[in-house]
Order: C-alpha cells, then sequence, then structure tokens
C-alpha cells in the first residue's frame, strides 16, 4: 500500500515536470516578450527593457547554461526550483506584485480563505456539497422505482446536465430566469452574503450533479442484483436497512472516489462561471491575465491547477483501495 | 463471412437438421436494428443532419447577409417584442433581433454552425487515424514500445484539457501558423494532440486481449504478416469501441470550441465576405456578454444552438454504444 503511493507520487514528477515544460515553451514561442505586450499603456524603452530583463534572470538561457558559469542557471530550472519553493515569480502585468501573492495572500487582516484561491475553493466546496446532497438520493431513488416518473426525472435531468457545459446552462438560467424575473443580479458585488453564492454555486455544480447522479443510479442498478442483497432480503432483513446498508454502501464507493477530482475539476473549471458572475475567484483572475497576455500568471495558475488535478487523481486510487477491500493494489 | 445459403432441406438430406433455418445476422445489422429502436438517437440523428444542411447550404438559408451592417439597427429585439430592453420594437425581417452593429443574429447563429461542424468532425477525423495506428501498433508490439507510448500518454493525460487548449491558444494565436483559416487550424491541431490518446489506449486494451484469441493464431499460421493481421483480423473487431469513442468525443471539441471563443480565444470573427467561416457560436456568445441587458437573444441563440447540437451528438453517441455493445445499457 505504502509503496504503491509512493510509486504514483514518484510518477507525478515527471508529469508535473512536462506540464511546466510545455507552458514554459509555449509562454515562450509566444511572440514579443513580456515588457512589450500591454498595448494600452506606455511602451517601456529599450535600456529599461535591458535592465528589466537583468533583474528578473530573463537575460539568462532559456534550458541549459552553456555561456559558462553554472549550467543550471537558466531559466526554466530557475523558474522549477522558485515554483518548489512557493515562488511563482512576478506577475508581468500587476507590477510589485508575485503570483503566489495573488493567489493566495488575502486582503489585508483577512483570514487565508479571503484570498482569490479560497474564493475559488469555496466556491468549489459548495458546489460539490450541492451536488452530493442532491445528486446521490436522485439517483438512488431513481434506480429503486425504476422505469417511473422519479427515474425519468432523474435521467433527463442528468444526461442535460452531462452534455450541456455548465456556462450554456448559465447563460439559459440567467437570460430566462433572472432577465424575467429580475431575481439575481447577474453581476454581484457584495460576496459576504450567503445568497449571492447559490446561483453561480449551483450552476458551476450542475454538471457534477448530473454526474454524481448517473454514476449513484447506474451502481444502484447493478447492486441491487447482487447476490449478497439477495441473502438479506432472504435472512428477513427490513428493506430500509437491505438499502441503507447493503445497497447504498457498495453502490457509494464509486461515487466516493470521484469527489477528490470532482472538487479539483470544480475549483479548475470555474473561471468561466467566476468571470460571468463578476467572482473574486483565481479562475476569474486566470481569465484576465489571458487577456492580459500576462504569460507568468497563466503560467503559475496552470501549474497549481496541474498539481491539484494531479493529486486528486492520486487519491481516486488510494480510496478504492480502503473502500474496497477486493481491490488489491500492485505490488 | 460468407453467408450460406440453405439447400431446401428434403426428407433423403440426413443433413437437413443442421441446416440454418434463418440466415444469419451480422453484428453491424443487429447493432443497426438496435440503433434504430432507439427512438431518441434517431431523432438526434435528425437534428444532426439538418445541422450539417445548415452549415453546408448557410448561404442559401440565411435571410441576411450576416456581415451586412444595418444602420442604426443595432440591438433590435426579436421580432415578437413590442418594445425591447431598449425601448425599440423588433421587425420582422431579423427573427432574434441584431448585434451591436446591427447585423442579423438568426443569419450568423446559421453561419456559426459551419463552425462547430469542422470542430466537430476534423480533429475526430486525426485522432481516428493518429489514435488507431499507435493503438494498434502499442497492443500488438508491446514491450518498450508500448510502454514508452503510454508513459507519453499518462503525461499528456495529466494535463488538464481545457488549460492546455487555453495556453496554445495564447501562445500561438498571433504567430502566422495560429492565424491560418482565422485561427482554426491551431484548434483543430491542439484538441487532436488532447484527444488521441484516448482513442490510442482504447484500441490498445481491445488489442492486447483479441491477440491472445485463436483466429489471430490462425492467421498467423497460415503466414499472414503483422500488417496483414492488424488490418484485417484486429481492427474490424475492435471498431465498436472506436466508433463509440469518436462520436462521444465530438460534443466535447464543440464545447471546447464554445469556450474558447467565449474567451476570446477561439476563430477571429471575420470581416471579409469571402471567408467560408464567418463567426462561431463562441465568439458570438463573447459578443453577447457585454450586450446581456441590451439583447439577451445576442447570448441565448448560440447558447441554444450549441446545447441542442451538444445534446444530439450526445444522445447518437450513447445510442451508439447501446447498439454496438449492448452490454454497457444503463452505464
Amino acid at each position: 500500500m505504502t509503496t504503491f503511493i509512493v510509486r504514483r507520487l514518484f510518477w507525478m514528477v515527471p508529469t508535473l515536470f512536462f506540464v511546466a515544460l510545455i507552458t514554459f515553451v509555449l509562454m515562450h514561442a509566444a511572440p514579443g516578450g513580456p515588457w512589450d505586450r500591454d498595448l494600452s499603456t506606455r511602451q517601456v524603452d529599450p535600456r529599461t527593457q535591458e535592465l528589466l530583463n537583468r533583474e528578473f534572470g530573463l537575460d539568462k538561457p532559456l534550458f541549459i547554461n552553456l555561456e559558462g558559469g553554472n549550467p543550471l542557471d537558466s531559466q526554466f530550472l530557475n523558474y522549477i526550483g522558485g515554483a518548489l519553493q512557493g515562488n511563482l515569480g512576478p506577475s508581468y502585468r500587476q507590477r510589485g506584485m508575485n503570483v503566489e501573492d495573488i493567489l493566495f495572500r488575502p486582503p489585508e487582516d483577512k483570514p487565508v480563505w479571503q484570498s482569490k484561491f479560497g474564493y475559488s475553493m469555496r466556491l468549489g466546496l459548495l458546489a460539490l456539497s450541492l451536488a452530493v446532497l442532491f445528486g446521490v438520493p436522485l439517483g438512488a431513488i431513481g434506480a429503486l422505482k425504476r422505469n417511473t416518473w422519479i427515474d425519468y426525472i432523474s435521467l433527463g435531468v442528468s444526461t442535460i446536465g452531462i452534455s450541456v457545459p455548465n456556462f450554456v446552462l448559465a447563460i439559459l438560467l440567467i437570460v430566462l430566469v433572472a432577465g424575467r424575473l429580475k431575481l439575481i443580479k447577474i453581476v454581484q458585488q457584495d460576496w459576504t452574503s450567503p445568497g449571492a453564492w447559490a446561483v453561480p454555486a449551483i450552476i458551476l455544480g450542475f454538471g457534477t450533479f448530473a454526474f454524481i447522479t448517473r454514476l449513484t443510479r447506474s451502481q444502484m442498478l447493478e447492486v441491487m442484483q447482487q447476490d449478497y442483497v439477495r441473502t438479506a432480503r432472504a435472512k428477513g432483513l427490513g428493506e430500509r436497512v437491505v438499502v441503507a446498508r447493503h445497497m447504498l454502501r457498495n453502490a457509494l464507493i464509486p461515487v466516493v472516489t470521484i469527489i477528490g477530482p470532482a472538487l479539483a475539476a470544480l475549483v479548475t473549471g470555474s473561471f468561466i462561471i467566476e468571470q460571468m458572475f463578476g467572482f473574486p475567484g483565481s479562475g476569474r483572475e486566470f481569465v484576465q491575465s489571458i487577456s492580459r497576455r500576462d504569460y507568468s500568471m497563466i503560467m503559475g495558475t496552470t501549474l497549481l491547477y496541474a498539481v491539484l488535478v494531479a493529486i486528486a487523481n492520486l487519491t481516486v486510487d488510494i480510496m478504492y483501495a480502503f473502500l474496497d477491500p477486493r481491490i488489491k493494489l500492485g505490488k | 463471412m460468407a453467408v450460406q445459403t440453405a439447400p431446401t432441406p428434403t426428407a433423403l438430406d440426413p443433413t437437413s437438421a443442421l441446416v440454418l433455418s434463418r440466415p444469419p445476422r451480422s453484428l453491424w445489422r443487429d447493432a443497426w436494428a438496435r440503433f434504430t429502436k432507439n427512438k431518441l438517437a434517431v431523432i438526434a440523428s435528425f437534428v444532426l443532419l439538418l445541422f450539417a444542411l445548415v452549415a453546408f447550404f448557410a448561404p442559401l438559408l440565411a435571410p441576411h447577409d450576416p456581415l451586412k451592417i444595418y444602420d442604426g439597427k443595432g440591438y433590435l429585439p426579436p421580432a415578437w417584442e413590442e418594445t425591447g430592453p431598449i425601448g425599440l420594437p423588433g421587425e420582422s425581417q431579423f427573427v432574434f433581433g441584431t448585434d451591436s452593429l446591427g447585423r442579423d443574429v438568426l443569419s450568423r447563429v446559421i453561419y456559426g454552425a459551419r463552425v462547430s461542424l469542422v470542430v466537430g468532425i476534423i480533429p475526430a477525423i486525426i485522432i481516428l487515424l493518429v489514435g488507431v495506428v499507435v493503438g494498434l501498433i502499442a497492443g500488438y508490439m508491446g514491450g518498450k514500445v508500448d510502454n514508452l507510448t503510454m508513459r507519453f500518454g499518462d503525461v499528456l493525460y495529466a494535463f488538464p484539457d481545457l488549460l492546455f487548449f487555453i495556453i496554445v491558444m495564447t501562445a500561438l494565436r498571433d504567430t502566422p501558423a495560429g492565424q491560418l483559416m482565422n485561427g482554426l487550424v491551431l484548434l483543430f491541431v491542439a484538441l487532436a494532440i488532447v484527444s488521441w490518446i484516448g482513442l490510442a489506449r482504447i484500441v490498445r486494451g481491445q488489442v492486447l486481449s483479441l491477440k491472445e484469441k485463436e483466429f489471430v493464431e490462425a492467421g498467423r499460421m497460415v503466414g499472414a504478416g503483422h500488417a496483414r493481421i492488424m488490418a484485417k483480423h484486429i481492427l474490424p473487431n475492435c471498431l465498436g469501441p472506436i466508433i463509440v469513442y469518436t462520436a462521444l468525443r465530438i460534443p466535447g471539441f464543440i464545447i471546447t470550441e464554445a469556450v474558447l471563443g467565449y474567451l476570446g480565444l477561439g476563430l477571429r470573427p471575420s470581416t471579409d465576405s469571402g471567408d467560408i467561416f464567418i463567426t462561431s457560436w463562441g465568439a458570438m456568445m463573447l459578443d453577447g456578454q457585454s450586450a446581456i441587458n441590451a439583447q439577451p437573444w445576442l447570448l441565448l441563440t448560440p447558447a441554444l444552438a450549441v446545447a441542442i447540437v451538444v445534446l444530439a451528438f450526445n444522445f447518437v453517441g450513447d445510442g451508439l454504444r447501446d447498439a454496438l455493445d449492448p452490454r454497457l445499457r444503463d452505464r
């Protein structure tokens, strides 16, 4: 078990290294340098550019330093070294701010969860809780009452939720419901009231809700035919006990294991919803850094998200092994 | 497989009891029968046919030139509204109203279908070619080749899809390669790079189990070469999963284009009437986002179009899966 985890953790290293490498190469393939991209402001004169490049180490070779000195003293390796120590480098557009400050540092005198990333994390958690809270019962009831109206509702809702991307659903909901009924303001300014979080969280979590509904339903259908369920009934257990202790417990194993990746997907995939609702999270910051061509911001956020996804994927295999003793992990 | 024509059984023929009373039915005929029984999938197929026709015959179907600017008719509401949000009445010639410049929304949505169609089809063709060939070779050869490809695949798999597309489009959009076909070529390539590996894995898995089967051994015994065995004996037996995977991947491509367009990273909307691809649904939603109060239908029409087409693709994909692999039903 421990060796398995260690081996999987070890595999994350080359994976993340390549993610960083690909991102780095692509960012440098973009035409122009970091100082001459922002057309809206005054251009930086060549002398200052040179000094800036030296200040940020951008005059160094890209990958391997062959000009004498330390061969490891290159832009890419320095970036990796910095990233390992939690230093994602300066933002090219928000002068004087480091990428990690923008993402993780809360406003003065505020707790950590008030940071940009903290906001996204909380929105993701809220969306996930709603998805589980509604998805599991709907899927289970759908399976137990197969081919009734409630099953058709659970199937229909989950099909739409899985197929149609959440930002398209968001548009339909905002325009049709909110626009007509004047229920919600589209760009909320006050994120301290819990009510303001509800609409973006519901929309963000809808796809996950649909997926959990479908997964629970199909797992329940499978579990219902198992011998141990028949045995439980045969020995005279009440229907409630059979459903709760024998069916749900087994049917929910895959559901529990996808919770990690689902949360990672929600946190890293919320940028469009955040942008749409003016939500002050790291996703919106990411979208804005795209339009501002803030390469170090884009690169830092990508790396952060890739780490999140990699860890989440790792949790699946481990949780499976803990929850289902039938599964043996490799040597 | 040759269809045996049964001789008319006579009392004198001792083998008459063994003669097939019905001609054998091929897998494909069975699948076709199952598919056509699935009403939802059949309806969805017709929707997709309609979608393809609309894309193809856009110039004939569009009521207006999608680039024609009607002066002073910006943000007209849809035809059925007496007074729109900015006080102007709808005009019957603009069914879904006009955009900020006074261009017809319906005509632009019709032209947008073209982008979604090619974005769905062309990357699908690329991943079919690359994924099938790589999967066949990796699975059949095994050993080092297999290991290397699959490890490479792991790295690609770990990269969060959407982030990869965003980075590629941000970095390379302004390069000459990124401007081919208004940015579409780059989009095709990026979509294919991420998606071929999934198909390669499926094919590889199939090949691994198929290559141990007796008919492959028989083929080898009579002296068939590797290429012939792969193409004539193994490939036809994994067509089912290949078709299903590809069909279910297409809506993902269409969604990605819409997301990227919405972030301003997709197709560059064209102002040249000689272009085949004028605008995309994603790009229209980006336009509509800023006009959500003035002309909600600018946002709503492309969003509905995306939702319908994506749902239809999913229904057809699900129908194909149920038809080609009935064991997977209800999953």
